[in-house]
């Protein structure tokens, strides 16, 4: 009896365990990456050399050259660090009487659909396809890149913070309720004191992202840091490029490192 | 004698707490100052006029300029799933080095490969794609190869964590039969974080549709090249029919990625 047994074990598989439907999934797989890798036309005379330029710039993020542009590269860095900051602020102070609207447990229905419906439109649209509209309304400059950015702010903080007021825990809120406070004094006393640590940990992190967000928007002319890059990588000057990303790559360590430091340091 | 307010914190703390916005409120004054010294508020004025003129020519959208987008939308679909698919076998490794129960040196190799994570994180898809682009040239490769080193940092860090995070006690006892360190990986490890990294690599996927869209804006092919030259051209209305487009494919290949990760996970 024992030789029924089988001798040997296979692991079953953990993703889709019907062995039919795995190998039509890797059939069709491979269909896809043949079909895929059929529209990719590789240039390999350009590809070659080109490959000039990139040992260029590998020397030139070896070498960075900090000094020679270095003018360009400080008021850029201002541009993006003040676009940062303001779009930040505003950003936050918009978006906190709209996640307020946006959360089921404190608003009738009608308000709660318009905001959700602010947040869904702010947060499916790509920073830099609003960056071009903003540039072509606004003109060039810093004051495009700051409204792009404080208008991806708002989608961004008010769904979170919607969501956290959603969770909050509803017996304090209950608590204000009975003693006859009105929903002003139900939004100080129950909801603020819930969900301030985390609003200004979400702020932190917001901040974090439009900085990196505002190296790219430069590129479609709304200024800041990513203006200059493009112009210096335009110019061939790849030991330029190469401190401008260094900064970026710098600045984006400290934030992180910083702003995860305050939000431990605030929870 | 008792206070005749309640208040929740000290004076001390409340002047401290107040100091402290002021300080905000008047950085966020210099810095509003510093950004707009150059600003021609002409423009900006100007702007209402500019938005009516531009929506006017954006409707109606042109419709018959839809088949002739179909074969970018295509490259733009496989610039994401190549570049995922190139990210997450570069990420794989850098996870496990960086991870801190299967790095073989805590001391040497997983600095490193935190820092490939953070670097990679810090640059942005549309700012590789420009670097890529100058060194291989404009095309489609430019667009992948730039998703696939934006990938490894997003996924590279989610995966890491998940490393992190197993169950000790699974591995302990494939090390306790006398398995080798490949084998603790396969039958220990492996089989604890394979939906995790599906989870991650498909919500990375959603992520990098939305990216390659716009990687053609400065030549890395899809459909971000027909954007670019419907802008340079002013034609609005072909404009509007490719922000539609994108918008249909961001809101399906979120539902995808949603559904997939729900079955999976």
């Amino acid at each position: 009896m024992i030789a029924q047994y089988p001798t040997t074990w296979r692991r079953p598989h953990q993703i889709v365990p019907d062995r039919r439907l795995r190998i039509a999934l890797q059939i069709g797989v491979l269909v896809y990456l043949v079909l895929a890798f059929s529209t990719v036309e590789v240039n390999w005379q350009r590809v070659t050399e080109g490959m000039e330029r990139g040992q260029r710039f590998i020397m030139g993020f070896l070498q960075p050259d900090f000094t020679s542009r270095w003018r360009d590269i400080s008021q850029g860095l201002i541009e993006s660090l003040t676009m940062t900051l303001t779009s930040t602020v505003v950003g936050v102070l918009i978006s906190v009487p709209i996640g307020i609207g946006a959360a089921r447990n404190l608003v009738p229905r009608p308000v709660y659909l318009v905001c959700r419906a602010i947040v869904a439109v702010s947060r499916s649209l790509q920073e830099v396809i609003v960056a071009i509209f903003l540039v072509a309304m606004f003109g060039f400059g810093p004051f495009a890149g700051f409204l792009t950015l404080t208008f991806a702010t708002i989608g961004f903080i008010a769904k979170l913070l919607a969501d956290d007021i959603e969770e909050i825990d509803e017996t304090q809120a209950e608590a204000i309720r009975a003693t006859g406070g009105t929903w002003f004094q139900l939004l100080d006393y129950a909801i603020k004191p819930q969900i301030m640590p985390r609003l200004i940990g979400l702020s932190l992190y917001r901040l974090d992202i439009n900085f990196r967000e505002s190296a790219v928007i430069g590129i479609v002319g709304a200024g800041g840091i990513g203006a200059t890059l493009n112009t210096s990588i335009d110019r061939y000057e790849y030991d330029s490029a190469g401190a401008i990303l260094l900064i970026i790559i710098a600045i984006v360590m400290v934030a992180e490192y910083s702003s995860s430091y305050l939000r431990k340091f605030l929870q | 004698m008792l206070p005749v307010d309640w208040c929740l914190r000290s004076r001390a703390k409340r002047i401290a707490i107040w100091m402290g916005w002021l300080a905000l409120v008047a950085l966020f004054v210099w810095c509003w100052q510093i950004m707009t010294e150059t600003t021609i508020w002409a423009f900006v004025w100007d702007a209402p006029r500019q938005a009516q003129d531009v929506g006017g020519r954006m409707l109606p959208p042109e419709w018959g300029y839809l088949p002739e987008l179909m074969q970018p939308l295509w490259d733009t679909l496989n610039i994401a799933t190549l570049g995922t698919i190139g990210g997450v076998i570069m990420a794989v490794p850098v996870a496990l080095l960086a991870a801190r129960n299967t790095t073989p040196s805590a001391t040497f190799l997983r600095p490193i490969a935190l820092f490939i994570i953070v670097a990679s994180r810090s640059i942005n898809s549309l700012i590789w794609a420009l670097l890529l682009v100058t060194i291989i040239g404009p095309g489609l490769l430019a667009g992948i190869i730039a998703i696939a080193l934006r990938s490894i940092g997003f996924i590279g860090k989610l995966f890491y964590e998940a490393i992190e995070e197993t169950d000790p006690k699974q591995i302990e006892a494939i090390q306790a039969t006398g398995a080798g360190p490949a084998q603790v990986l396969t039958y220990g490890v492996v089989p604890q974080v394979m939906p995790a990294l599906w989870g991650i690599s498909v919500f990375r996927w959603d992520i990098n549709i939305r990216e390659s869209a716009i990687l053609g804006l400065v030549g890395a092919g899809g459909i971000g090249l027909k954007l670019n030259a419907s802008m340079a051209i002013l034609a609005w209305d072909q404009v509007a029919v490719i922000l539609l487009l994108i918008l249909a494919t961001v809101v399906v290949s979120e539902w995808v990625s949603a559904v997939i990760r729900r079955t999976i996970i």
